[in-house]
């Protein structure tokens, strides 16, 4: 496919609340919408697709179409967690392309902070799952899976605690300059590793924000995106890939990512060297480490290295992640950090990002999700953006 | 094998069909799990196909209820009593999800010798968890 019949982000919003006790989570829903066609310069009759995963309340997507009045003659609502809304973008530019739909909207919102989640406790699923009756009795819960991929990269790499207390520095640096983000303050190595460990070897500092709030984003036909005001950001290579634990030869320090990126890095022809920014999913520190082994920023076993001593930070090095302060210290609304992914990307190809986090020149992007739980199940979504 | 009081409550499994068997087997004190014999290859969480090469010709084995740490995390926070969380590498070849206990307050490093113990969790059945190996 040639790139300028690629499908675009013409909008993107990440509503400014990180606290909603006051608001349901469909007038989340419908406020970050809202945002985003203002941000296109589009109207609601104007969307004839709509996406939403598993934060969307109802039925797959029947409640929010209702709510939200809209006439889709595309919908989906594909869960894989927080890298949902990636695949969904993709999903979005492939009915683009076959001709079922031209403008798609994709939400994402919910209020886990006003009701007071966390990655201590078990999520709630399906009791049927084949895995329950083996998983369900030892409590795994968000942390401690991530905790045990953390605990054997450790082993077999010699990665350190202090490398990975360099993720959060990292986004804290970027974090001090967006007024939005939940936390705001600049973080050392010394003090990440002073806050209290949760699951061993995670501390609380390495964990994301339990933020309430949401986002969303459009993406349209080529030919109406440049009808539209805004910069044109396009989709040039994406991928998805589901992994889990093959108990006959264990091995979780290599996530789904592999495969993803490597589809969209051979979608988009570029390599990783080729790209400025990435917005890297960072529901913990070692999330944002064993992805960019498996994307190839680094090699495999490297990622400690890579990481370490700010070489992330905006204006330090060849590659800046998460520069509005990511899942870590910004926002992760409805425990979903996907979609914030996705809006940084934009902003950056934009041109909008906060100035001193703006990554000069930033013509190629990607953006990076991890849904579910890395130790056992999860699903790797990776998108790759070309600024015209 | 011991048998230990537990120190938390354990989520009962939801057993169904084709879990059965596993926790029939638990519930008498032994620890099995499945391998194919068309390709000779174990998994787990047990299967009636076997997720390598989608064969139906899945068995039970017995395992001597010894392994190794693959990798394991004790949860401190946000939870009325910490657990260890953790893989554990059967002597058998499979690996599977369960807490160690009797390791005190620290995670048991990758690698640590296993062995097996059954646990009663909420409503009375017996799930398999690891502790240090006995002398013999």
């Amino acid at each position: 496919m040639n790139r300028r019949d690629a499908a675009c982000i013409v909008g993107a919003y990440e509503h400014p609340t990180r606290h909603a006790p006051d608001k349901s989570v469909a007038q989340l829903h419908a406020e970050v919408a809202r945002g985003a066609l203002h941000d296109a310069g589009l109207q609601a009759g104007d969307i004839d697709g709509y996406f939403c995963a598993g934060d969307a309340p109802g039925l797959g997507p029947l409640s929010m179409v209702d709510y939200l009045g809209l006439k889709p003659r595309y919908v989906e609502s594909t869960d894989t967690g927080g890298s949902s809304y990636l695949i969904h973008v993709r999903h979005a530019a492939q009915a683009i392309e076959a001709g079922h739909c031209n403008i798609a909207l994709i939400t994402l919102a919910g209020r886990p902070r006003s009701e007071g989640s966390s990655g201590t406790q078990a999520r709630a699923y399906n009791l049927l799952a084949p895995e329950a009756p083996f998983e369900a009795p030892y409590g795994l819960v968000p942390i401690n899976s991530y905790a045990m991929a953390a605990q054997r990269h450790m082993h077999e790499f010699g990665t350190t605690a202090e490398q990975l207390a360099w993720i959060k520095v990292t986004a804290s640096h970027h974090a001090q300059h967006n007024p939005h983000a939940m936390l705001r303050d600049v973080v050392t190595v010394q003090e990440v590793l002073a806050s209290p460990l949760i699951a061993d070897p995670l501390h609380r500092m390495e964990c994301c924000v339990v933020s309430d709030g949401g986002g969303a984003v459009i993406v349209a036909r080529p030919e109406i995106a440049r009808s539209l005001k805004r910069p044109l950001v396009r989709l040039v290579g994406g991928g998805e890939a589901v992994g889990y634990v093959n108990s006959a030869h264990m091995d979780i320090t290599t996530s789904a990512a592999k495969r993803s990126g490597a589809a969209a890095f051979a979608q988009a022809g570029v390599t990783p060297d080729d790209i400025r920014y990435a917005s890297i999913y960072d529901s913990f520190t070692i999330t944002v480490l064993i992805q960019l082994e498996d994307l190839g920023f680094c090699d495999k076993g490297q990622g400690g290295r890579f990481v370490a001593d700010g070489k992330l930070i905006s204006g330090q090095g060849r590659l800046a992640i998460n520069t509005d302060g990511g899942g870590l210290c910004n926002n992760h609304p409805a425990n979903r950090g996907g979609m914030t992914k996705i809006i940084e990307a934009v902003r950056q190809l934009r041109g909008e990002a906060s100035a001193a986090v703006q990554v000069k020149d930033c013509a190629l992007a990607l953006a990076q999700g991890t849904g579910g739980m890395l130790g056992s199940r999860h699903a790797s979504a990776t998108l790759i953006m070309e600024r015209e | 094998m011991s048998t230990e009081t537990p120190v938390r409550t354990i989520p009962a499994p939801l057993v169904n069909p084709e879990a059965q068997p596993f926790f029939q087997a638990a519930a008498e004190g032994r620890l099995i799990y499945k391998s194919c014999e068309a390709c000779g290859r174990p998994h787990h969480p047990p299967r009636s196909i076997c997720p390598h090469c989608h064969s139906d010709r899945t068995q039970w084995k017995a395992s001597a209820g010894r392994g190794e740490v693959y990798s394991a995390s004790m949860l401190r926070r946000g939870v009325p009593v910490p657990y260890c969380v953790a893989y554990v590498t059967l002597d058998e070849g499979v690996t599977m999800m369960s807490d160690l206990m009797d390791f005190g307050d620290a995670t048991p490093p990758v690698g640590t010798r296993v062995q097996v113990r059954f646990v009663a969790a909420e409503g009375g059945a017996k799930v398999p968890m690891f502790g240090p190996v006995e002398a013999l």
